[in-house]
């Protein structure tokens, strides 16, 4: 058991800043109403530092609590952290393991305009300095970029036998992205070619818990390079014998 | 207006120049066609309103049932129904609605046309006018109540009656201006929605109806606060023109409206929006609207250090197409951002370089300036600080209207509270840095003034080598934004019309003639 608690400025003192608003006038019973609130939310200390009308009916507050919560973190089973190979040793790695250049599209689906993100992880330029999947010798890229009907991403992959699938979801505002992954891998496994796609996903509300659920093989966030994805997608094709 | 760049005259005379040899084909074309959407501007500003049982809007029925008679003008066969049926355009509308054609009927005389068109335009103009005056009168009734510059916020809950709830806050914390954000792909719909939105992502339908409800919001908003509270939506995309129509019976103040945007970043064609864009921008010009350009879009694809000068030539060419329309400077909502990486080192004086450099060349512009957003992140607390660099910089340089950066930027569209934080941040700047700018000289070829100067030279060379080109060859090649557009290619194409020599629409009409376009009559 390795027991571990918000950290302030004590270990284990179990500090927490928040700030809400709550649907009532500013008044002491407003006050009065956060700091209880906060207790309700399992903080045994709740205490209301600032408040401030937001409207006539709407009040601002910061307040911090202290929570007597923890979490066992030997239990916390989070994403495995994975060495990620450099854009040298993954092309290097295809080489050897593969043998052949492999095929990855990428898009940016449904009614999602935003290009800025899988460009990113596509365009020869690539992002902060990490080149693009389109720069790899060992990958042949293709980007479709946004707004791409899930129909349209799968009758490209299989034209060009697409190894890995590269899917971009930004917008998330309610759910959109969910029914929209959902719909791409229930193509994907209608068409019986989702065993032989790894397929992945990205975004910023993005995470690999999510990813799987959904049906995809992997997820990847904020701060997401090339060369992780690339490192994904060739270690798993040899794992799969995709070759 | 302080010189504080040292620039040369020459140079903003220069970048003109090049802007009126890159605008003058253009006009020549848009002169020559006219739109579906043109169309339907004017019989909306005829009146013509409502759908059909299919949820249809009457405009749509209308021009679909013209097709190609629509490049004699949809007016002309909207009064010619009018005149024979012994019906106004309320009951036309009601009977098209019903199923009844406008285009089967016999047109009548054009004097009797005339005539009966004198009516609905004497009305539309009476409608426009009476919005322009009660709109000045409260502005300078409430002029000392403003902030300088004014504080303009979103509101994008996707539910119009949640969204009139925090912009009454808004209003109640210091905003000057509340934008009603468009929810997504309104752009590409070939009709404008019916009726009030409750259920839009990431923002609401342009619609009469919402445009209603919310003004009736900020104006008792505005009251209870000694304030005129400034609405804006979107004139852009496919329907561009009719959007216009709506905003000027319905009293908005400001419309985002962009020259170039659709084409660039919509796929839509490059004919229909340059000949919908001139409609409705004489539209508000007439309307006393303030249009807002999209330059800030250039730098949420591309590097704002690398691709400053594509702003400087865009803003050139949205001036020129504004002038085109009749549109005088103090309504050009000329738009720009701080995007600009904020690990560069001295960003900040290149954000101060590039921010005053616009103020300097367009003097009575009333200047958009956005917020950090691409650079946003999930540590809200460093964006907070973002937004206050931003801030600063919008009260140094005198911008005009100021969009608010929110601190969650990067997570999700505002709280109510984040609004809050943002309005308090903003009128502490105001208030700490009142006087900054006159206390301050930027040193002669210091690193302010280096990169001004650096920037308008490379505007003057992207701009000539699109006058070189041609606009829409440059466009076909890529040089703005590095995103090529066909000249066939793009949605709405099929809605653009040759006038025919007998064309007549006295809207157009009569605004070229109050707006005083091509003649001196
Ligand atoms: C730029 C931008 C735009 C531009 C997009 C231009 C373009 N061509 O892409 C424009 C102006 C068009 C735009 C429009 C809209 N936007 Co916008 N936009 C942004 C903004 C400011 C930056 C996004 C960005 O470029 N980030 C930089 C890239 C590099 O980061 P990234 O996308 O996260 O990508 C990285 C990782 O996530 C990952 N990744 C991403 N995809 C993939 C895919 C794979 C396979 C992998 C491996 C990795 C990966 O790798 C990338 C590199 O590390 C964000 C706010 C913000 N700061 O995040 C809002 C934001 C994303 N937009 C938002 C909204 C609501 C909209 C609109 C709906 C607004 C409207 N009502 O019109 C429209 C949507 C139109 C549409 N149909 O989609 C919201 C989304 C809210 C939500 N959670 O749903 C945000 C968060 C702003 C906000 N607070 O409201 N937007």
């Amino acid at each position: 058991m390795n027991a571990i608690k918000a950290y302030g400025d004590t270990l284990n003192d179990g500090r927490v800043q928040l700030s809400f608003t709550l649907p009532v006038a500013d008044s002491p019973k407003a006050r009065e109403a956060a700091r209880l609130y906060v207790r309700k939310l399992g903080f045994s200390d709740g205490e209301v530092v600032y408040a401030a009308p937001l409207e006539e009916e709407f009040t601002f507050f910061v307040a911090y609590g202290k929570t007597d919560g923890f979490i066992d973190y030997d239990e916390v089973r989070g994403v495995e952290k994975i060495d990620f190979m450099s854009f040298d040793e993954i092309n290097e790695y295809i080489g050897d393991n593969i043998g052949r250049k492999i095929v990855v599209v990428g898009a940016c689906t449904g009614f999602d305009a935003h290009t800025v993100g899988i460009d990113a992880i596509m365009n020869m330029k690539g992002y902060n300095h990490h080149f693009g999947l389109e720069r790899y010798p060992m990958i042949e890229a293709y980007n479709l970029g946004a707004q791409v009907p899930n129909e349209t991403l799968l009758s490209f992959s299989k034209e060009i036998s697409a190894d890995a699938v590269l899917v971009s979801q930004i917008v998330t505002q309610k759910n959109v992205h969910i029914d929209n992954l959902t719909e791409l891998v229930e193509l994907f496994e209608a068409e019986h070619v989702r065993n032989s796609t790894v397929l992945c996903v990205g975004g910023p509300r993005i995470d690999n818990r999510l990813a799987l659920e959904l049906g995809f093989d992997c997820g990847f966030g904020r701060g997401t390079y090339a060369e992780h994805v690339a490192t994904f997608i060739v270690r798993k094709m040899v794992e799969r014998g995709i070759a | 207006m302080k010189d504080m760049l040292g620039l040369e005259i020459k140079k903003g005379n220069k970048a003109r120049c090049l802007a009126e040899a890159i605008v003058g084909p253009v006009r020549e074309y848009i002169s020559r066609h006219t739109t579906v959407s043109v169309e339907r501007a004017s019989l909306r500003l005829c009146g013509v309103d409502g759908m059909d049982q299919e949820g249809t809007p009457v405009p749509n029925i209308m021009a679909n049932q013209l097709k190609a008679k629509t490049e004699h003008g949809a007016v002309r066969y909207l009064l010619g129904a009018c005149l024979k049926k012994g019906m106004s355009v309320d009951e036309m509308s009601r009977a098209v609605a019903d199923g009844f054609d406008i285009s089967s009927v016999e047109i009548p005389d054009m004097a009797l046309l005339e005539e009966e068109a004198r009516k609905y335009v004497e009305r539309m103009k009476t409608l426009v006018l009476e919005n322009r005056k009660l709109r000045a009168e409260k502005i300078l009734k409430y002029k000392s109540n403003e902030n300088s510059p004014l504080l303009y916020v979103i509101v994008a809950t996707g539910n119009i009656y949640e969204d009139a709830r925090q912009a009454e806050a808004a209003v109640f914390q210091g905003a000057d201006i509340v934008a009603v954000i468009r929810t997504t792909a309104q752009s590409l719909l070939d009709y404008v929605p019916f009726g009030a939105t409750t259920e839009g992502f990431g923002g609401t339908y342009a619609t009469g109806e919402n445009f209603r409800i919310m003004r009736k919001t900020l104006d008792i908003a505005g009251e209870k606060a000694g304030k005129y509270i400034r609405l804006v939506n979107y004139a852009s995309g496919l329907c561009m023109p009719e959007i216009a129509a709506l905003g000027a019976t319905e009293r908005l103040d400001m419309m985002l409206n962009d020259s170039m945007y659709g084409v660039l970043f919509r796929d839509i064609n490059m004919y229909r929006t340059f000949v919908d864009q001139h409609f409705s921008r004489l539209i508000s010009s007439y309307a006393d609207i303030i249009i807002n350009t999209g330059e800030d879009n250039y730098l949420t694809t591309a590097d704002a250090f690398e691709k400053g000068y594509t702003v400087l030539a865009s803003q050139f060419i949205n001036e020129r197409f504004a002038f085109d329309a009749g549109m005088p400077s103090r309504l050009q909502g000329l738009g720009h951002a701080f995007e600009m990486d904020p690990d560069i080192p001295d960003g900040f004086l290149y954000e101060i370089a590039q921010a005053q450099l616009v103020r300097e060349l367009f003097p009575e512009c009333p200047l958009k300036y956005m917020p950090p957003t691409k650079h946003m992140s999930g540590n809200i607390f460093k964006g907070y600080v973002m937004n206050t660099m931003f801030n600063l910089v919008a009260k140094l340089t005198g911008q005009e209207i100021v969009l608010l950066g929110m601190l969650t930027e990067a997570i999700h569209t505002p709280f109510m509270q984040d609004r809050y934080l943002a309005i308090e941040n903003a009128r502490y700047i105001l208030s700490n840095t009142a006087s900054l700018s006159d206390e301050i000289i930027f040193r002669d070829g210091g690193i302010v003034q280096k990169r001004a100067s650096e920037v308008m030279d490379r505007t003057l060379d992207f701009l000539g080598s699109v006058a070189e080109r041609g606009l829409f060859e440059s466009i076909e090649a890529g040089m703005f934004a590095d995103i090529k557009r066909s000249a066939s290619g793009g949605k709405g194409l099929e809605g653009v019309f040759e006038k025919s020599p007998d064309y007549w629409n006295p809207f157009e009409i009569m605004l070229k003639e109050e707006l005083c376009i091509g003649g001196t009559k």
